[in-house]
């Protein structure tokens, strides 16, 4: 078993994807090329987890166009994917709770697989003493390597998520503390002293900044989904900064105009409805 | 209503190779002079230069062009034109200009409806004008002494036109007041804004390339395909 000793990593982006842009799935690519490159990781996956509608974000168009645009984005990718599960819950879903659905869910089918291997080795030969008790030690490494080889699911994102732990009553402190304490955090950031600043000045960061990577983006890719829904409502062309399927299917559907940006204004983005909430009981 | 202006866009430069950002120079530019109301873009050409140039890391031209086409495939009015590339020797860019301008009047009368676009278009009136696309790096390059010739500059920015997209850390309106040539004629030089920044350099890619790094979505997924197939930029190249 060559890489026994790298940990595999399935890297998860949550956001709205708004749509997905070609600075979204560049995210991926220089995470992979820099989590492969310490020599200690090896990334297996990489998940890309629309946040539902009821996350009331202005501008927010229908999860299902959202989630079709990602599809079509990753098509001819052999490691992306995306996942609805966080986009099909009738409430909104903290970070930390969707980090945790894919990291029980990676171990359910990593077990599943560990009992396949079990099962198909050594099809019908007559045992040898010897050779049992060679099985008897397999089976105790595999158990080892069962907990020791799943695969881990990191948070994925840009330097804007890693500041927005600053905005009051945005993160609940024990998601923050759950998500780079269990989790970890890939950031990709062109401001690398900004962000190892914010990480300095906040305590929960700091103890766990072990498990915070800071990734350079040295191509200043200002793809903002934001940009791209300003650039749709002017007639300008959005061709080469998302994938030219995205482009056809916006188009087709008329998906962005000035009525869609309008969605959800005056109404109160969902963490910070559920965090007043909590504060009245 | 008065009709608009036929224009088609002519890039020059090594696209070693070409990116996203340099297909986006067509996008933006078509949208700017678009929004200006006097003009009409009906086609964009990428001419790759010569490989006689000289520039370092250059690969051959026919991988260029190659990668070029590749890289347009998907697009409905730009195409690739290997006439540069296929010179004996490099060629002045203005005489780049005199070539593919020839050849427009030449095919001319222009077929009703070329470019489907919203604008409504009837079969031009007017002789189809061919301006040069750039960057904001490549108007500071006028100043570079030596690198132009002023007669050369001057019947570019008088003849044809400069439609001149913005790029991070130049100043292209004062490259223009700086320059008594571009000064003059500046009513020809369109300054388009790209809203996105969108910093991907060939330089980059080739560094990425040979650093054994992604480039995906940088440039379109045929051009990396075929640079792998070909092994184009594996080693480092020096800067």
């Amino acid at each position: 078993m060559e890489n026994s000793e790298k940990t595999e990593v399935v890297l998860l982006a949550c956001g709205s994807f708004n749509p997905i842009t070609n600075m979204h799935l560049r995210l991926f690519e220089l995470a992979k090329d820099y989590m492969n490159g310490t020599g200690k990781y090896e990334v297996i996956k990489g998940i890309i987890s629309p946040v539902g509608d009821a996350y009331k974000k202005k501008g927010l168009i229908s999860a299902h166009h959202r989630v079709i645009m990602a599809e079509l984005a990753t098509k001819n990718s052999k490691w992306l994917e995306v996942d609805t599960w966080e986009s099909l819950q009738q409430d909104w879903i903290e970070t930390a709770t969707v980090l945790r659905h894919h990291q029980e869910k990676l171990e359910a089918s990593s077990c599943d697989q560990q009992q396949d291997s079990l099962v198909l080795e050594r099809p019908g030969r007559k045992r040898k003493w010897a050779e049992q008790r060679q099985d008897f030690s397999q089976k105790k490494s595999l158990e080892q390597t069962k907990t020791k080889g799943v695969p881990k699911v990191k948070l994925l994102c840009g330097a804007d998520l890693l500041e927005s732990f600053g905005v009051p009553n945005l993160w609940k402190g024990e998601d923050i503390a759950k998500i780079v304490g269990d989790y970890g955090l890939i950031c990709i950031t062109r401001a690398g002293n900004d962000a190892q600043k914010f990480i300095y000045e906040s305590d929960v960061l700091w103890k766990h900044q072990n498990n915070i990577h800071l990734v350079n983006e040295w191509i200043t890719n200002d793809i903002s989904s934001t940009k791209i829904r300003r650039a749709l409502r002017r007639g300008q062309s959005i061709r080469y900064l998302v994938p030219d399927l995205v482009q056809e299917y916006i188009e087709k559907h008329s998906l962005y105009n000035s009525e869609s940006e309008e969605r959800n204004v005056g109404v109160i983005l969902a963490p910070l409805q559920r965090k007043t909430a909590e504060a009245d009981t | 209503m008065k009709s608009r202006i036929p224009v088609v866009l002519l890039a020059c430069g090594s696209f070693n190779p070409i990116t996203n950002m340099h297909l986006r120079l067509f996008e933006v530019a078509r949208d700017h002079l678009h929004q200006t109301g006097r003009y009409q873009v009906i086609g964009g050409i990428i001419s790759p230069v010569n490989d006689n140039y000289g520039k370092k890391d250059l690969v051959a031209a026919r991988h260029r062009v190659a990668m070029a086409r590749l890289a347009l495939q998907t697009s409905d009015w730009i195409q690739v034109d290997p006439w540069e590339s296929e010179q004996v020797q490099w060629t002045e860019t203005v005489k780049v200009l005199r070539h593919h301008h020839s050849e427009l009047l030449r095919s001319l009368p222009w077929k009703e409806g070329l470019d489907q676009g919203k604008v409504d278009s009837p079969a031009p009136a007017a002789v189809p004008e061919l301006k040069l696309l750039c960057g904001a790096d490549v108007l500071k390059t006028f100043q570079t002494p030596n690198l132009w010739k002023d007669t050369h500059i001057q019947e570019i920015v008088e003849k044809f036109g400069l439609v001149c997209v913005d790029r991070a850390g130049h100043d292209p309106k004062g490259y223009i007041l700086g320059s008594p040539i571009l000064r003059r004629y500046q009513d020809n030089i369109h300054l388009a804004r790209e809203p996105v920044q969108n910093e991907i350099s060939a330089t980059y890619i080739r560094r990425a390339l040979g650093q054994g790094q992604s480039v995906k979505y940088l440039l379109p997924d045929a051009v990396i395909a075929y640079i792998k197939e070909h092994d184009l930029y594996a080693s480092p190249g020096e800067e």
